[in-house]
């Protein structure tokens, strides 16, 4: 008997704190995540208003977002925005489509892949950065480079992920295929394309993340919109408050591009057996 | 009738995994192939699925030569092999595809019926433990009808009373389509349990050693005398195959003990 109590009251202290942290609801994890910013973004407001620091090189949060209500207000920040967006959803579309064609042709076609990958894998070495200039020489100043630029840091994860895919998919379940005599084509379609979707889309996350890099430093490199240029614009005319303000919009906008592209896609991978869900 | 004449296999790096099979299976016939590992048990049977080809010899059903997998042939794996991203449902129905859309569901969820899934129709596979996975495999193969079912070591990884339970469904099975079945053991309970007729197989080159007639009524009950008989004659032949002997001596499978 006196085992049994042991025992049992040893399971209860070891199962409470587990049951106190899994309690936590889902808005309560959110808060919690919310509040490092706010008690720092907090603080830094107060310093500012009293006179404990001055806030010159760093706005207080009020003048951050005074200067995103009057940009937004103006529809400046817009124009911005869309144009960003743009060159983004253009370089991140040829870039994607050329990274997931040349993939998966290298991928299914070892010659292809003999002729091809080894330049591919050299030029990847290349940091994306260094073809600015000779962009700028090919293609002007204009959209065209910009997009380039984009495409280029968009196309490399994307080979790399959907050749990989393509490579390590399970050849136990290209053999079910086979002992139901499926054609090419139905193989193709039916086993290797949802074999490779989640690697596959992982890997345009990590292009559109790329994507969002490069719009950076293209617009940095001479732009008349864009939120890259509000960068520019905020540090020739010492406005902090407008770099970060820009700075924000784009840990927005984003976060916003991921998450569309999360929604789109994560119909498609619901099958997957991951640890998500447990973690 | 699945016939395999002179078949042999060496693999490229020089592996003789089979030489000389000689073995005529007549239709309906259920036949367990035993021995030890490398004796190229699993070799034989993807030769005869249409997976691998052999490097020589032939292997016929009915008279038709099979030169690659074959519609008349079925093969569950010895892993489950369910594609991810299909429910249990579309996994049945995967061989099937050619049929109207009636017909084909009409086969799956008769089939998931037969191995007790049909409540689990439209779960994914993970959602499955291993045994009912298994069964999902078994009736995958069954609903294309095929004339010789294959079957490679497919409860090796379940435990002893999901094994027993799975004999059961595959016999239910069997009973309604009644085709050649190969399977692939190491378990001579299994063999005893299921089988027609067992062939015992030696390594290094693999070949067929010796052959024990089962000719016991099933259901069968393992604890019977017969079933013991069967069971020693078995793994006296098993052990006589993993003996040392001159390889010349031709293997005897025509003749065999019987009971």
């Amino acid at each position: 008997m006196s085992l049994t109590t042991v025992l049992s009251d040893d399971a209860g202290a070891k199962a409470a704190p587990a049951r106190r942290f899994t309690a936590l609801g889902s808005s309560a994890r959110l808060a919690l995540g919310l509040l490092l910013p706010l008690v720092l973004a907090l603080g830094w407001e107060i310093a500012v208003a009293t006179g404990l620091a001055s806030g010159r090189l760093l706005p207080p949060p009020s003048r951050i977002g005074a200067a995103l209500w009057t940009l937004a207000a103006s529809g400046e920040l817009w124009t911005h925005v869309e144009a960003t967006l743009i060159r983004v959803g253009l370089g991140f579309a040829f870039g994607a489509s050329a990274g997931i064609l040349a993939g998966t042709l290298t991928a299914t076609l070892p010659p292809l892949r003999w002729l091809f990958d080894p330049s591919l894998q050299a030029l990847r070495a290349v940091p994306s950065l260094a073809w600015v200039p000779l962009f700028i020489l090919w293609f002007g100043i204009l959209e065209t480079p910009k997009v380039a630029l984009i495409a280029v840091g968009v196309f490399f994860p994307v080979y790399i992920g959907v050749a990989g895919a393509i490579a390590s998919v399970d050849r136990k379940l290209v053999e079910v295929g086979r002992i139901f005599r499926l054609s090419k084509l139905a193989l193709a379609r039916r086993i290797l394309l949802p074999a490779v979707l989640p690697a596959t889309l992982t890997s345009l996350r990590t292009g559109l993340g790329l994507g969002f890099l490069f719009v950076v430093a293209a617009e940095l490199m001479g732009a008349s919109e864009g939120l890259g240029y509000l960068l520019l614009d905020g540090q020739q005319f010492s406005k902090p408050d407008q770099i970060l303000a820009a700075i924000i919009s784009f840990a927005v906008v984003g976060k916003a591009a991921d998450a569309v592209l999360v929604a789109l896609t994560s119909p498609l991978v619901r099958w997957q057996d991951t640890a998500r869900e447990t973690l | 009738m699945l016939s395999i004449q002179s078949l042999s296999k060496t693999y490229a790096d020089g592996t003789r995994a089979l030489d000389g099979i000689d073995l005529e299976v007549p239709n309906a016939e259920i036949v367990a192939l035993i021995g030890g590992s490398g004796c190229g048990k699993t070799t034989l049977l993807r030769l005869i699925a249409g997976l691998d080809r052999p490097s020589t010899g032939r292997i016929a059903l009915d008279g038709e030569p099979i030169t690659g997998p074959h519609s008349g042939v079925g093969l569950v794996f010895q892993e489950p092999r369910l594609l991810p991203w299909l429910s249990v449902a579309d996994n049945v129905g995967f061989g099937i595809d050619y049929l109207p859309k009636r017909e084909r569901d009409d086969r799956v969820t008769h089939a998931l019926e037969r191995v007790g899934l049909a409540e689990h129709a439209g779960r994914w596979p993970r959602e499955l433990s291993g045994g009912q996975q298994q069964r999902v495999s078994i009736a995958r193969a069954f609903v294309a009808n095929p004339r010789v079912l294959l079957l490679d070591e497919p409860f090796s990884a379940l435990d002893a009373f999901t094994r027993k339970d799975l004999h059961r469904h595959l016999l239910a099975l069997w009973e309604e389509v009644r085709p050649t079945v190969l399977i692939v053991t190491h378990d001579v309970a299994e063999a005893v349990a299921l089988a027609d007729r067992t062939i015992v197989m030696r390594p290094r080159p693999g070949r067929l050693d010796d052959t024990v007639v089962l000719p016991m009524r099933r259901p069968r009950d393992p604890a019977a005398p017969t079933s013991e008989a069967a069971t020693r004659t078995i793994l006296s032949a098993l052990d006589h195959s993993l003996r040392p002997r001159d390889g010349s001596r031709p293997p005897q499978v025509a003749g065999g003990s019987s009971f």
